[in-house]
């Protein structure tokens, strides 16, 4: 298992269209990627659920990647956020 | 071939297939299945057509707006291919035994709900994007009309009656003409058709016979007749009729660019009337001086939540930065009588053109005024702004409203925000009371904006709304021009501006009195405003000032 923590500054938080690139990252991976985030948690590679989880700015996210390519997952996914929020 | 007789509320001569446009939700079937499998394969089999249409307009979308602004429709497909979504269905048909569409609907409702119930506005209006695509499955398994319109050729639209939040949703470049069954000659479809110069036919009672859905129709909207399969002899004829309009419309392209004085050297600030952004590129095509009527509601209309500031503040500053310098008039939250939004809760109301609306709506909460008033003064700093409030009956109601503003002004200045001091505060005369105390009004206001829809359904007693009253609704009545006579008395005897930004503004019946009356302002829907400028142009008021005066006796 890895995991990262992110403190999104992208004054929208995860709004449509960010969430919708996360997803299409997150669907590269074979790994099962998890967010979590104000105690509640959602499927990386699911729309609504990461939609679902209302991430506003100032929000803590801990990414989570486990599988065969959790490695990868987590690399490419923490670039992915210092990028985009 | 059979004819229609409706009433014409926009010029033009259209040829094309009528589209029958049918209330969203009103006819989703609910029924119970047996083969459940056969039920999840058609879901499947739709949910892959809506897969394929939102590929086609991702694609189209890419080139005419740009791959950011295209990722909706990416998001859209991520939507239907979200396993949480999946799985409602899913275990709608398989556990309760209901068919797809019903399934749909219901998981539409579901979803919709959980973003609706989010803090956060932005997520708050995702609930629209699940509505959206689980209307795009609807439609594909209901084979009904509203989504055939983005997919098809352009068409002519047969509706019983269109709902302002309709007319906002509507994709309005394939559509030729509007037919209704229902509506006034004020109602939301004959502004929309003016605003797009689409022609359009009202009260066209029979256009909704289900066999003429898909027909090739003519519209008519100068004699309000419709022909449903014309034979050739119509055809011809129309053709002709088609033909004529055209070559009117080309020659009133020449007038782009010409000032609009009279002969005799009066001049008129021509404005336009619009409803949303986007109608900004129609002033411009159509020469307009400015805009004289922003109706702000149309960014609370077809919403589950109130825009926030925010939201709000993005709006004004766009509108105000694509006016380049020019006059922008918006017009305060006019949410009440026809025009009505759940979420405010509104208590019903046996009267609503005489309930709390507009201006009382504002009065009577406050907070939302406010909301609406920060985001102005905040988006002033972008151009000409001129805040205009609607309904109103009294002295005390401007005053109060001018309290407000003052607060709002005051809290800007303590958080250090930007305004410009200079914005211009007017309001709308359009009730008769109004009209009868414009002068105690006016010191208190740097102008009027005479609304005379209003002005008339209220000053001659008749629901405009109504299409069996249209008879009694004569806005040429000598009470209702000596209103208008007597606000732009009021209005210059006070050193103000008074302009005209109702229906009757464009009537060009009237031109000759209210240059005679010297306005200083006519706001129209942007199509006619090159009309009305030919009519300025040729007018020479010196010569008929008392001849035209003469309608108020």
């Amino acid at each position: 298992m890895q995991q990262f923590t992110f403190t999104i500054t992208d004054p929208q938080g995860i709004h449509a269209r960010p969430a919708g690139l996360l997803v299409k990252e997150a669907s590269q991976f074979e790994s099962d990627i998890s967010l979590q985030c104000n105690g509640k948690s959602g499927d990386a590679k699911r729309i609504f659920s990461v939609m679902g989880l209302s991430v506003l700015s100032g929000a803590t996210v801990t990414v989570t990647a486990e599988g065969k390519d959790e490695d990868a997952a987590i690399h490419t996914l923490e670039l992915f956020f210092k990028e985009n929020f | 071939m059979i004819t229609i007789q409706g009433q014409g509320v926009c010029g033009g001569v259209a040829f094309g297939k009528l589209l029958h446009l049918k209330k969203a939700g009103s006819k989703i079937p609910r029924t119970y299945i047996q083969d459940t499998q056969k039920e999840w394969k058609r879901f499947e089999e739709a949910r892959k057509s809506a897969e394929q249409q939102l590929d086609d307009l991702y694609q189209k979308a890419i080139g005419e707006v740009g791959e950011e602004n295209a990722m909706i429709f990416e998001i859209h497909r991520m939507m239907l291919e979200d396993p949480d979504y999946l799985d409602s269905v899913k275990t709608i048909i398989q556990e309760q035994r209901l068919n797809a569409e019903s399934a749909v609907s219901i998981t539409a409702d579901t979803f919709s709900e959980m973003f609706a119930s989010m803090d956060n506005s932005y997520m708050q209006a995702r609930g629209a994007d699940v509505k959206d695509i689980s209307q795009r499955i609807l439609s594909i398994l209901t084979d009904e009309g509203r989504l055939r319109l983005s997919s098809h050729a352009p068409v002519i639209i047969g509706a019983e009656d269109l709902a302002p939040s309709e007319t906002v949703e509507m994709d309005k470049s394939g559509i030729l003409a509007f037919v209704t069954e229902k509506g006034s000659s004020s109602s939301h479809t004959a502004i929309l058709a003016r605003t797009m110069n689409s022609p359009a036919v009202i009260g066209a009672v029979g256009i909704m016979e289900s066999t003429y859905d898909g027909a090739d129709i003519i519209v008519d909207g100068f004699s309000g007749k419709i022909y449903v399969d014309p034979d050739m002899q119509t055809v011809l004829t129309m053709q002709k009729k088609k033909e004529q309009t055209d070559r009117q419309t080309e020659l009133l392209s020449k007038l782009k660019g010409v000032k609009p004085i009279t002969k005799d050297g009066q001049s008129v600030l021509l404005y336009a009337n619009i409803g949303s952004l986007s109608d900004m590129a129609l002033v411009y095509a159509n020469d307009g001086m400015g805009v004289g009527l922003f109706r702000s509601e149309f960014l609370y209309l077809g919403r589950k939540t109130y825009p926030s500031e925010e939201e709000q503040f993005s709006i004004y500053k766009s509108v105000l930065q694509k006016a380049m310098g020019k006059r922008v008039v918006i017009r305060t939250l006019d949410i009440g009588a026809d025009k009505q939004a759940d979420y405010f809760a509104m208590p019903q109301e046996d009267n609503p053109a005489m309930g709390v609306r507009a201006v009382r709506l504002c009065l009577t909460r406050p907070a939302v005024f406010k909301t609406q008033l920060r985001a102005l003064y905040r988006a002033s700093m972008f151009g000409k702004l001129a805040i205009m409030v609607p309904m109103i009956t009294s002295l005390d109601e401007v005053l109060q409203v001018k309290d407000l503003m003052k607060e709002v002004r005051e809290e800007l200045r303590q958080e250090h925000l930007t305004f410009r001091e200079d914005c211009e505060f007017g309001i709308m005369i359009e009730t008769p009371a109004a009209a009868i105390i414009c002068d105690k009004l006016a010191p208190e206001v740097d102008f009027f904006s005479i609304g005379t829809n209003d002005l008339t359904q209220y000053t001659l007693a008749v629901d405009r709304q109504n299409p069996d009253a249209t008879a009694f609704l004569n806005p040429h009545h000598t009470a209702i021009l000596r209103l208008i006579d007597t606000v732009i008395k009021a209005a210059h005897q006070a050193g103000i501006w008074a302009g005209i930004c109702g229906e009757l503004a464009g009537d060009l019946e009237l031109t000759e009195l209210f240059l005679a009356m010297e306005v200083d302002e006519l706001s129209v829907s942007p199509n006619q405003i090159l009309p009305l400028k030919q009519k300025i142009l040729s007018c020479n008021i010196s010569q008929i000032r008392e001849t035209a005066l003469n309608l108020l006796k």
